[in-house]
């Protein structure tokens, strides 16, 4: 998977900073801790950038290279911030064949951006992601947390609007 | 006293469809009504059918409601619970024959052909309290192995059951754990791992497992601990699944308070603890030395083998990895005995599978069949039949591995060897449907694009190979194939198979190389005649006007962005091809079906 390294500037405060810390301190001592270490790290600021992983990589004794390495392997680490406004469509088998795949390309052609993208504004996400187990109401997309199934290209409109 | 029971559903997909809210909402006028002390309401796992959601069934009488919305509460409370009278609206009806009847949840069609072992709890019991699970039997086999069995009386209970590996490949288990216990006898450490990393989009099994029946897993991995002499138990989950972590969590936490997980368990002396551990959204840490490497805190990818996880897996130790619905079926073998185990099923494939049922299907949802059903007992009964009046084009299992089964296959009996022999596989049970409007080169192309996206790139057949492929069924999709391109397909893929280190490179061509098999003359189409049959391939389809369903009531022309279409008023409008960007504006808008795709 490519990733593209973010031009925004980092804005981490010291409470983010201090958590982090805690979260290191945790698993010292931990074999194979690095994931959760991640992973924790991203849940404090939203993403991953090279700041964050520069602390991580002095605090554990790991060389900066075989983090950015981790980073960049798993979908899952953003390197970039995202959006007030997360938008997922899912791209999974089921809902592929459902026409997910025309939700996706119109949402991209409404607010101009691309699939793992934000808006210069800053305001909108948008994602391909893969099965999130809804298959049933298949083609699903969610925005931040809430989940919507079933849906024609039709139906895009009066969703975006909630979030203009 | 508690008269009834009232069960929602909190799986995944009707947590999407507003379960939670149904839940508070009936939670609320129970109390207004001041029945809290008859009737008690369970939060369970996954029913099956999802589409019909958020559903819930009442008990005694098992009525089961489907769509149900919060609004409808006061009068299932009024008129169902109070006075006894389903509120016959919301029940479930299902098509047979001309008329639709209301049936009981175990009545239906969709049921009646299951049979449910790793399923068992799911939707049955809430998987948030312990105690339902034991009220169920739950952590009796581990209590009976701990206390009446040796580590190689399970192993050869397991062995003779004729388990073999849910995750894709269908190793025998019992075989997975003989060699774990047997290879290396050095008093060190090994472990038990369980793969609940679910790539394969469109599949939802094993979350439905997590999600519905959590001490299923434990009580196995526990179980496996004890076969080949293990004390420490990993689960790999990927993330995306937040509601199944969590429930699994808790399920933990509670075993090791009732002393079924830790130090001493059952007082036999024997330790077994286990912890959660996230994948990160790579679907190559499925495979198995990818998943141990991801563990141990590494980029996810493949490691040659030999050295086999049985004998060098986690921290350079003996780990037996096994996929969740595989460990679903452990307690039951233990308690019931493998031959009751081994009498479903087929000779070679003993039990029954789950499959997430999905696509262009009536019934979504999940179900589980003893081996040897056929897939048109599959689609057409349990699944309830294509929707729409379609017709069935073909089946596709195994995901990104696997391939399709086209129509004249319907009959086949599902089973492992089966499914290999047409050139599909088993996969960890992903089953999708396509009906006519889906093309085959289209969705070959769909699952190349994950698997381009996916392959980590260690070794070059796989990693460049994979993107030349999909290069290729661009070229074709955007009506720019030769006839060539085809052989091209064929040799690029034999290349990949033989030439990948690990199954994902081995097997990212054969979503192609079965559709080739089967819908040859449909990638033909598109080379030769510029068509794309389905009429899915933008570049390959014109929009046309049939003159006579046209009234030439002009909407057409109003709707289009781009001033292709022309006519006077009442007479037949045209298209002007040129123009046209294909968007379908005015097919949509035409209240005459005078526009078609060709
Ligand atoms: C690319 C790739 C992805 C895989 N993904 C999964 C998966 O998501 N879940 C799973 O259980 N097995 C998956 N497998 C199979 C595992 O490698 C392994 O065979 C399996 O987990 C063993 O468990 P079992 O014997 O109980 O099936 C995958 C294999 C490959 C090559
Ligand atoms: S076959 Fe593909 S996914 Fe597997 S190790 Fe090689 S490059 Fe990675
Ligand atoms: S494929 Fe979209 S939710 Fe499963
Ligand atoms: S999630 Fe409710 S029936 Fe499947």
């Amino acid at each position: 998977m490519k990733k593209k390294l973010t031009t925004v500037q980092f804005r981490g405060t010291k409470e983010q900073e201090e958590k982090l810390l805690e979260v290191i301190e945790k698993y010292r001592g931990t074999k194979g801790a690095m994931m959760p270490i991640l992973q924790e790290a991203q849940d404090i600021y939203g993403y991953l950038p090279i700041e964050v992983q520069k602390i991580i990589a002095e605090k554990t004794g790991t060389p900066l290279e075989e983090i950015f390495g981790i980073v960049s392997f798993y979908a899952q680490f953003a390197l970039n911030p995202k959006g007030d406004v997360s938008i997922a469509v899912c791209l999974g088998t089921a809902c592929y064949v459902k026409g997910s795949g025309d939700l996706i390309n119109k949402i991209q052609e409404k607010l101009n951006v691309e699939p793992g993208s934000t808006t210069p504004d800053g305001k909108f996400t948008l994602e391909a992601t893969r099965c999130i187990g809804a298959c049933g109401l298949a083609p699903v997309l969610t925005i931040n947390n809430d989940v919507y199934g079933r849906l024609t290209v039709a139906d895009l409109d009066g969703i975006l609007e909630k979030y203009l | 006293m508690i008269r009834s029971h009232v069960l929602i559903c909190g799986g995944t997909g009707c947590t999407s469809s507003g379960s939670m809210a149904l839940r508070d909402a009936l939670e609320k006028e129970l109390e207004a009504k001041g029945l809290t002390e008859e009737i008690k309401i369970v939060t369970t796992g996954c029913f099956g059918l999802c589409a019909l959601g958020p559903v819930m069934i009442v008990y005694p009488d098992g009525t089961f409601y489907s769509m149900v919305q919060p609004t409808d509460i006061p009068e299932i409370v009024e008129e169902h619970l109070l006075k006894g009278r389903p509120v016959e609206r919301l029940e479930y009806h299902e098509k047979t024959g001309d008329h639709h009847v209301a049936n009981s949840l175990n009545e239906t069609n969709f049921y009646k052909k299951q049979k449910r072992v790793a399923l068992r709890n799911c939707g049955v019991i809430n998987p948030e309290v312990i105690d339902e699970y034991i009220a169920m039997d739950g952590y009796a086999a581990l209590g009976k192995v701990l206390t009446e069995m040796t580590p190689e009386q399970v192993i050869d209970t397991i062995l003779a059951s004729g388990l073999r590996g849910r995750g894709g490949a269908g190793f025998p288990t019992g075989k997975k754990w003989q060699l774990a216990r047997n290879l290396v006898q050095d008093g060190g450490k090994k472990y038990v791992a369980c793969n609940a990393d679910e790539g394969d989009p469109g599949a939802f099994m094993d979350r439905s497992i997590l999600e519905g029946d959590p001490h299923a897993l434990i009580e196995a991995m526990a179980i496996a601990g004890y076969a080949i002499g293990a004390d420490e138990g990993f689960v790999y989950v990927r993330a995306e699944y937040p509601i199944a972590i969590q429930r699994l969590d808790i399920a933990i936490k509670q075993a090791r308070e009732y002393g079924l997980l830790g130090k001493n368990i059952f007082g036999t002396g024997f330790n077994f603890d286990m912890s959660i551990r996230l994948g990160a959204g790579a679907f190559v840490c499925g495979e198995e030395t990818a998943l141990m490497t991801s563990i141990e805190g590494n980029r996810g990818e493949p490691r040659p083998r030999p050295p086999f996880p049985a004998v060098k897996g986690l921290f350079e130790r003996p780990t037996v990895l096994n996929n969740v619905e595989t460990y679903a079926n452990i307690a039951q073998i233990i308690l019931n005995g493998p031959e009751w185990f081994s009498s479903m099923g087929t000779e070679k494939s003993a039990g029954t599978k789950v499959f997430a049922l999905g696509g262009k299907i009536t019934n979504t949802g999940l179900v589980e069949i003893p081996m040897g059903t056929t897939l048109r007992e599959v689609v057409e009964e349990i699944g309830g039949g294509i929707p729409n009046g379609k017709k069935f084009k073909a089946a596709q299992t195994g995901g990104p591995s696997g391939g399709c089964i086209p129509a004249h296959l319907i009959d086949t009996p599902i089973d492992y060897d089966n499914l290999l022999a047409i050139g599909s596989m088993m996969g960890s049970g992903g089953l999708i449907v396509m009906d006519e409007d889906n093309c085959m080169v289209d969705i070959a192309r769909f699952f190349l694009d994950f698997t381009v996206d996916e392959s980590c790139g260690k070794c070059t057949p796989c990693r460049v190979g994979t993107k030349r492929m999909l290069e290729i069924l661009d070229k074709i999709i955007a009506g720019n194939g030769e006839l060539e391109d085809i052989d091209r397909l064929e040799e690029l893929a034999e290349y990949i198979k033989s030439a990948s280190l690990c199954g994902l490179g081995q097997t990212a061509p054969n979503p192609v190389l079965s559709t080739l098999r089967y819908f040859r003359d449909e990638y033909i189409a598109h080379v030769v005649d510029k068509k794309c049959p389905a009429g899915v391939c933008k570049n390959l389809l014109s929009y046309v006007i049939v003159a006579d369903k046209c009234k030439g009531c002009t909407a057409c022309a109003r709707v289009c962005p781009v001033g292709a279409i022309s006519g006077s008023v009442k007479q037949p409008h045209v298209i002007d091809t040129a123009k046209c960007i294909k968007c379908g504006a005015c097919m949509s808008k035409c209240k005459f079906g005078a526009i078609i795709k060709q």
